[in-house]
C-alpha cells in the first residue's frame, strides 16, 4: 500500500526517529526502551485527545474545546469522588458527558450553519466558566481507585513498564485506526471535509457524520481527562491549559491538513511522539526553562508546514487541468 | 400512443429567491423508458428546477408525485430514496478520495461492519470498463484525473444506484465527441431498461440525437411539452427565446477584415510551453486580429490560454508582448494591455459577494493600484454604461452579482475586462452555458473589438461560432498545436480533420 | 431589521440599560483631577486594547485569514517596551519612552510581517501560519523579560496606558486615530475592495490582476501593529510586562468581536465599526458581571452564551427555522419518500 500519498507520513515518522537518534547520541541514558514508553505514558491524553482531533480536522472542521472539557471532567470527577460516588459510576458518567457536549456542540455547527472555530470557541469558554463554578480551587483525589491507577506499572517483556492509561491510548488509537479505514463511518468523515457540498448531493448522511466527530471529539477529551486525573489525581480549572493547541499542533505535524480530507491517525501518534521527544530532550538538557519548550514545537511546526508545503505544490504542479 | 402514467410528475411549482423569480407554475412529466430533454435559455430555471427536484432547493409552492404518489423531497438523501439521481454539470464527488471509494461510498459492502477494500475496488473496476469503456487504477485519488474521467465516473455511480430516475444536468459540457456517443449509447441502452432520463442540455444536436421528448422553460415558465421528432428546430429555438427567430445569421464575414488592419505584432509566443499542460507552440497575433482557438476539452486551449496571460509560468520558450518578454503573472499581462476572460466563471472569474458595479470595475482599480481610486459615482456610471450596453439582467448595478444567472455573469466579467481598454482579449467558451440570443450578441461584440484594433483571442468548443468569427484559427489536439490556418482554408471539415488528426484525406 | 449594524447596536444598548437598572449610577460621570471617571469611561478605556486588536483583526479575517498570535504580539511588545526602559539610566526620559516605543512598535510590526509572509508568501494556511507565532511568541516573551515579570517607574510611559487627554483617557484616541486610519484607509482608497476581492476570490482576484500578495502582507502588517499599540497600551496601564499572562486569550476575544460585529469568518465583506461594537460588548459584559456581583469565573460562561446567541441571531437557518415553527406547515406529513425503493 505504498503510495505517493503516504509521503507525508513517513516525513513525520523519519523526523521522529531523527530526534529520538540525536537526543540519544546527545544525551546518555536517552537512548532507552524506557524512555520512549515514558514519552508513551507522559503523553497518554494528548495522544487521546489528539486522535478525537485528528477526526474532527479531517472532517473539515475543529475542536477548540478539547483542553477545556478534559478540565472539567477532572472537576466533575474529583467533587463526585470526592463526594463517596464510586469511580464505576462517574467515569462513565463523564464519558457520556463529554460525548454529549461534543455532540451538542455538532449539532448547533451544522444545522445553524455556524463556524466550527465560533462554536468550539464558545463551547472552550462555557467548559472552562462551568469549572470555576463548580470550584476556583483544586479538589484533591485520594480515592484508592484512582491512586491504584497512578500508580500500577504495566510491565512489558524486558523488564520495561507502561502506564494503565497507556493502554486505555493505545486501544483507543487502534479503535480510531480501524474506524478510519474500515468503516462508513471513518470513509465519511473523509468524504466530508474532501467536498461537504458532494457529500450533501451524494445523499451521504452529512448530519450523522458531522455530529459523530464531535461528538468522538468530545468522548475522547472526556477519556484524555480521566486519564489526565489519573495523572494528577486533582480537578482543577486551570488543568490542560492550551492543550487544544497541543493537539492540533500534533496533528498537523502529523500530516494532516487542516484544510480537511486528508490525514492519518497514525501520523497523530508521531505528532504525540515528536512533541513528547522534544519536551524529553530540554528536560534531559536541564539548563533550558520550559519556555524553550513553546519555541521549539513553534520551530517545528514551522518547519513542518513549509516541508508540507513544498510536497503540496510539487503535487499539485503536476495535476492534469480540464 | 397508449396511455401510460408519467413515473415522475411535477405540478405547478413555484420557487422565489431574494429579487428572483426562479420557476413560476412549472410542470414536468417523465415517462419511464424515454429520454426527456429539459431546455431553455439561461436564466430560464432549468438548474433551479432540477435543485428543487433533488431536494437541494424547497418548493414555495407546487408538489411531487413519484409512481402517481404524492413525494416530499427535502434533501439529497430523500432524492436519492426516491429514486432519483443526478449528475451535475460540476462534477460533485469528493476529489480527495479514490475512484472506486467515490462509485461506492455510502453503499461500501461489508462484512460486520468492516469494509471490503478489495471486493471495492475490484467491483469499481468492473463498473468502469463495462459500463463506461473505461480502463483506470481505481485506487487513486479522483482528483488525480481529469474533469472528463471524474464526470464518467460520477455518471458510473448514478447508474450503480439502481435509480428510477436518471438525471444528467449538461453532462456533456466536458466531453469530447467520443465520450458524447459513449454517453449516449449508455443512454439509449438505459431507457430501453425502463429508465426515465432527464437530460438538461443546451446544445441542440445533441437533443435531438438523442431524446423522446421535450419540455421548453423561458422567463421561468413552462412553455411546453413536446415529442422530439414533431418540433422542428427552428420552432424548438424560437419557443426559447420567444420570439421569431430570423435563423442565426451568418454575422456577415469580414472574412479577411482588409489586410490594411492587419497592424503591428502585437503577442509573439515561440516554443512557448509548460510541462504537464501544454507542448511547446508558436503564436503570433496582430493588431485587430480575431485567432479562433480551437479543439477538444482538454487539448490544451486553455493552458496555452493562460501561459499567454501569464497565469501560469511557463518552463519552456519566449512570450513578448509588446516590449515586455517577462510576463509571469497577470498583473503584468494586464499592464501590457492583455485580459482574460476564464471558462469558470464561477470559481475564476466572479467575486461573489460584491454587487455588479464591484466586479465589473476591480480590473480597472486593480490596474490603477491602491490609491488612485475609482470614485463611487463614476463607479456607478461605468456600471450603468455596460449593464445598459451588455443588457445585462436584473439591471442594478448594486445587485449582488451571485444571484444572476450565468450567463448575466458571464456579460458582467466581458465588462470588467472591456472596460480596461484591452490591446488583447482572450476569451475562453465565452458562449459556454449562454442563451442564443446572448450568444450573438457576444460574436457581434467580437467582431466590433476587431474593427477597432482590439485583438482577440477567441477560444471555443462550437466550432460554427470559432469559424464565424476568426480571421485565422489555431487548432490544438491532445496538448499541442497542430495546425494553423487561415482565410479559404477555413471550413469546418478541416478543422475536424485537424482536430481529429490521423493524417489528411 | 436588515442593517449590518442593527443587532450589535441593540445587543449593547441592551446591555447599558441592565447595568442601568442594576445600578442607577451606572451612567454617572464624575470630575476629578481634571479629568472625567466613570463606568463608561471606564469600558472605553479598559475595552481600549481589545478595540485595537479587533480592528486588526477584521481585516486579517475580512481576507480569509485569521491570526491567532495577537495576544502574544501584545505580550512581546509589551515586554520589550519595558525592556528597553528599564536599560536606561532616566527611565522617565522622553527620548528613552520614545526609542522603547518605536524599538517596540518595530517588533510588532515585524512579527506582523513574518506572518504576512508565512501566508502570502509562502502560502501556508493562516491558522497554521499564525498558530505558529502563539506557540512560540509565549516563549519569545518571556526570553525578553528573561522569565520574570519587568516592572518599570515611568511616568511618560504610563501616559500611554493610563493617562488623559482633553478630559478623556489617552488610550480612548488612540483607538479612535486608528480606526479612522482605518477606515480612511479602506473606504477612500481601493485597500478595502481589494480586501473584500481577495478574501472572498483569491483566484478570481489574482486573475484580475490584484496584488493579493500585497494585499494580504498589507492586513498582517496592520494587524501586528494594532496589536503592538495595544500592548503598550496594556503594559502601560500597569507599568509592567508579564511574559505570561499579558494578552492572554486576546485573540478569542478579538475574533468574537469581529465575528459579533457582522464580518464573517468565511471573508470578504467586513464592518470596522460593528467590529469596535462588538468589542464594547465585550468589555461591558465583563463590566457588569463585576457590576452584578456575579463570580469572576462567570465570566468564561456568559461570554460563551453571548457568542452562541449572536451567532444564531445571525445565522440564517437558525432565523428561519424559528420562522418555519410559526408558520402552519405546507404539507401534510407524507414522508412516503422514505419507503421507496
Amino acid at each position: 500500500m505504498l503510495k505517493r500519498q503516504h509521503l507525508p507520513i513517513f516525513v513525520t515518522m523519519a523526523l521522529f526517529a531523527l530526534m529520538f537518534i540525536a537526543g540519544s547520541f546527545q544525551y546518555t541514558g536517552f537512548f532507552s526502551a524506557q524512555v520512549l514508553l515514558n514519552l508513551l505514558i507522559d503523553n497518554a491524553f494528548l495522544l487521546i485527545v489528539a486522535i478525537g482531533m485528528t477526526f474532527v480536522i479531517i472532517s473539515g472542521g475543529i475542536d477548540l474545546s478539547v483542553g477545556s472539557v478534559i478540565a472539567l471532567t477532572t472537576m466533575i470527577s474529583a467533587t463526585l469522588v470526592q463526594d463517596g460516588w464510586s469511580p464505576a459510576i462517574v467515569i462513565p458518567l463523564v464519558l457520556v458527558l463529554g460525548s454529549l457536549f461534543g455532540a451538542g456542540m455538532g449539532a448547533i455547527i451544522h444545522y445553524f450553519k455556524i463556524q466550527p472555530f465560533i462554536v468550539t470557541l464558545a463551547g472552550m469558554f462555557l467548559a472552562r466558566g462551568l469549572c470555576y463554578v463548580i470550584s476556583t480551587s483544586t479538589i484533591t483525589i485520594d480515592n484508592a481507585f484512582y491512586t491504584s491507577m497512578a500508580q500500577t506499572k504495566v510491565y512489558l517483556p524486558g523488564g520495561n513498564f507502561v502506564s494503565i492509561s497507556v493502554l486505555i491510548a493505545l486501544l483507543l488509537f487502534a479503535a480510531a485506526f480501524y474506524a478510519a479505514h474500515f468503516t462508513r463511518f471513518g470513509r465519511n468523515t473523509y468524504a466530508l471535509g474532501g467536498n461537504e457540498q458532494s457529500a450533501v448531493l451524494m445523499g451521504l448522511p452529512v448530519a450523522r457524520t458531522k455530529i459523530g466527530v464531535y461528538l468522538f471529539s468530545g468522548f475522547c477529551s472526556a477519556l484524555a481527562g480521566v486519564v489526565f486525573t489519573f495523572y494528577m489525581l486533582s480537578g482543577y480549572g486551570l488543568h490542560a491549559l492550551g492543550m487544544e493547541l497541543d493537539a492540533i499542533a500534533a496533528v498537523v505535524i502529523g500530516g494532516t491538513l487542516l484544510t480537511g480530507g486528508f490525514g492519518y491517525v497514525a501520523g497523530t501518534l508521531f505528532g504525540v511522539m515528536i512533541q513528547g521527544v522534544i519536551q524529553t530532550i530540554i528536560s534531559f538538557e536541564g539548563t533550558l526553562s520550559s519556555w524553550w519548550t513553546r519555541i521549539v514545537i513553534g520551530m517545528l511546526l514551522f518547519l513542518f508546514i513549509l516541508l508540507q508545503r513544498l510536497f503540496n505544490s510539487r503535487r499539485l504542479l503536476q495535476k492534469h487541468r480540464a | 400512443m397508449e396511455e401510460r402514467r408519467p413515473i415522475l410528475h411535477m405540478h405547478d411549482i413555484h420557487k422565489q429567491f431574494p429579487g428572483v423569480k426562479a420557476l413560476s407554475g412549472v410542470q414536468l412529466r417523465l415517462f419511464p423508458g424515454e429520454v426527456h430533454a429539459l431546455m431553455g435559455e439561461n436564466g430560464a430555471g432549468k438548474s433551479t428546477l432540477i435543485k428543487v427536484l433533488t431536494g437541494v432547493y424547497s418548493i414555495d409552492r407546487g408538489h411531487v408525485e413519484m409512481e402517481q404518489r404524492r413525494i416530499l423531497i427535502q434533501s439529497p438523501q430523500d432524492a436519492q430514496a426516491a429514486g432519483v439521481s443526478t449528475v451535475y454539470q460540476e462534477v460533485n464527488l469528493c476529489p480527495n478520495l479514490s475512484v472506486a471509494e467515490n462509485i461506492f461510498i455510502g453503499r461500501e459492502p461489508r462484512r460486520m461492519g468492516r469494509i471490503l477494500w478489495k471486493q471495492l475496488n475490484r467491483a469499481a473496476a468492473r463498473l468502469l470498463e463495462d459500463r463506461m469503456h473505461l480502463t483506470i487504477d481505481v485506487t487513486l485519488p479522483l482528483q488525480s484525473y481529469p474533469i472528463a474521467i471524474q464526470q464518467l465516473v460520477a455518471i458510473a455511480r448514478a447508474l450503480n444506484i439502481s435509480a428510477k430516475v436518471l438525471i444528467l444536468d449538461e453532462p456533456t459540457s466536458s466531453l469530447d465527441r467520443g465520450e458524447v456517443s459513449q454517453l449516449f449509447g449508455i443512454m439509449r441502452k438505459l431507457k430501453n431498461e425502463g429508465l426515465a432520463i432527464l437530460f438538461v442540455t443546451h446544445f441542440l444536436d445533441q437533443v435531438y440525437e438523442v431524446s423522446d421528448r421535450i419540455t421548453i422553460l423561458r422567463g421561468g415558465e413552462f412553455v411546453g411539452e413536446y415529442a422530439a421528432d414533431a418540433l422542428p428546430r427552428i420552432e424548438l429555438v424560437s419557443k426559447m427565446i420567444g420570439k421569431e427567430l430570423k435563423e442565426l445569421e451568418s454575422l456577415p464575414r469580414s472574412a479577411a477584415a482588409s489586410e490594411e488592419a492587419r497592424g503591428e505584432l502585437l503577442l509573439e509566443a515561440k516554443g512557448l510551453g509548460r510541462r504537464g499542460a501544454v507542448e511547446p507552440f508558436d503564436l503570433a497575433i496582430r493588431k485587430g486580429e480575431i485567432i479562433g482557438l480551437a479543439g477538444l476539452l482538454g487539448s490544451g486551449r486553455t493552458e496555452a490560454a493562460r501561459l499567454l496571460f501569464g497565469a501560469d509560468r511557463s518552463d519552456r520558450g519566449v512570450l513578448r508582448v509588446g516590449d515586455n518578454d517577462s510576463i509571469h503573472s497577470p498583473r503584468q499581462a494586464i499592464d501590457e494591455g492583455v485580459a482574460f476572460c476564464s471558462e469558470d466563471r464561477k470559481g475564476e472569474g466572479i467575486i461573489d459577494d460584491l454587487t455588479i458595479r464591484e466586479n465589473i470595475v476591480l480590473a480597472l482599480q486593480a490596474s490603477q493600484g491602491w490609491f488612485r481610486t475609482i470614485s463611487r459615482k463614476r463607479q456607478s456610471e461605468i456600471a450603468e454604461q455596460y449593464i445598459q450596453a451588455l443588457n445585462i439582467n436584473p439591471p442594478n448595478p448594486d445587485q449582488l452579482i451571485k444571484n444572476l444567472s450565468g450567463g448575466n455573469q458571464q456579460k458582467v466579467l466581458l465588462a470588467r475586462w472591456l472596460l480596461t481598454d484591452p490591446k488583447l482579449l482572450i476569451l475562453d467558451e465565452p458562449t459556454r452555458g449562454i442563451d442564443i440570443g446572448a450568444k450573438a450578441e457576444i460574436q457581434k461584440l467580437v467582431m466590433s473589438l476587431s474593427q477597432k484594433g482590439v485583438s482577440v483571442l477567441f477560444i471555443s468548443s462550437e466550432l460554427e461560432e470559432v469559424l464565424r468569427v476568426s480571421d485565422r484559427i489555431a487548432v490544438m489536439r491532445d496538448r499541442s498545436k497542430v495546425k494553423e490556418m487561415a482565410g479559404e482554408e477555413m471550413s469546418e471539415g478541416r478543422v475536424m480533420q485537424a482536430i481529429a488528426g490521423g493524417g489528411e484525406g | 431589521m436588515k442593517h449590518h449594524l442593527f443587532w450589535p447596536i441593540g445587543v449593547l444598548t441592551l446591555l447599558l440599560l441592565f447595568n442601568l437598572l442594576y445600578d442607577p449610577s451606572f451612567f454617572s460621570i464624575k470630575v476629578r483631577d481634571g479629568n472625567l471617571y466613570g463606568s463608561l469611561i471606564d469600558i472605553l478605556n479598559f475595552g481600549a486594547p481589545l478595540m485595537l486588536v479587533s480592528i486588526g483583526m477584521t481585516l486579517v479575517i475580512a481576507t480569509k485569514g485569521i491570526d491567532l498570535s495577537v495576544g502574544s504580539i501584545v505580550a512581546i511588545t509589551g515586554a520589550m517596551a519595558c525592556l528597553t526602559i528599564s536599560r536606561g539610566e532616566d527611565q522617565n526620559a522622553l527620548g528613552l519612552v520614545i526609542t522603547a516605543i518605536c524599538v517596540s512598535l518595530a517588533l510588532a510590526v515585524a512579527l506582523g510581517l513574518w506572518n504576512g509572509l508565512l501566508v502570502a508568501g509562502a502560502g501556508i494556511q493562516p491558522i497554521i501560519a499564525t498558530l505558529i507565532l502563539m506557540v512560540a511568541g509565549r516563549g519569545v516573551a518571556q526570553l525578553i523579560t528573561g522569565g520574570q515579570i519587568i516592572t518599570i517607574s515611568s511616568d511618560k510611559y504610563k501616559y500611554i496606558g493610563a493617562g488623559g487627554l482633553f478630559t478623556l483617557p489617552f488610550s480612548i484616541f488612540l483607538v479612535a486615530v486608528v480606526f479612522a486610519a482605518a477606515m480612511l484607509l479602506t473606504r477612500k482608497t481601493a485597500i478595502g475592495l481589494f480586501i473584500e476581492s481577495v478574501g472572498n476570490k483569491p483566484v478570481a482576484s489574482r486573475l484580475s490582476g490584484i496584488r493579493s500578495g500585497a494585499v494580504t502582507i498589507a492586513v498582517y502588517l496592520f494587524c501586528g501593529l494594532c496589536a503592538g499599540i495595544a500592548g503598550l497600551i496594556l503594559s502601560g496601564n500597569v507599568s509592567s510586562a508579564d511574559g505570561n499572562n499579558a494578552g492572554l486569550w486576546y485573540e478569542l476575544d478579538a475574533i468574537l468581536a469581529v465575528v459579533i460585529g457582522g464580518t464573517s469568518l468565511n471573508g470578504g465583506r467586513f464592518y470596522l465599526g460593528g467590529t469596535v461594537i462588538g468589542a464594547l460588548i465585550i468589555q461591558t459584559l465583563t463590566t457588569t458581571i463585576y457590576l452584578t456581583g456575579v463570580p469572576p469565573e462567570i465570566t468564561l460562561v456568559v461570554k460563551a452564551f453571548v457568542v452562541l446567541l449572536v451567532c444564531l441571531v445571525q445565522s440564517e437557518s437558525f432565523r428561519q427555522s424559528l420562522v418555519y415553527r410559526f408558520k402552519t406547515r405546507r404539507y401534510p406529513a407524507e414522508k412516503e419518500v422514505k419507503h421507496h425503493a
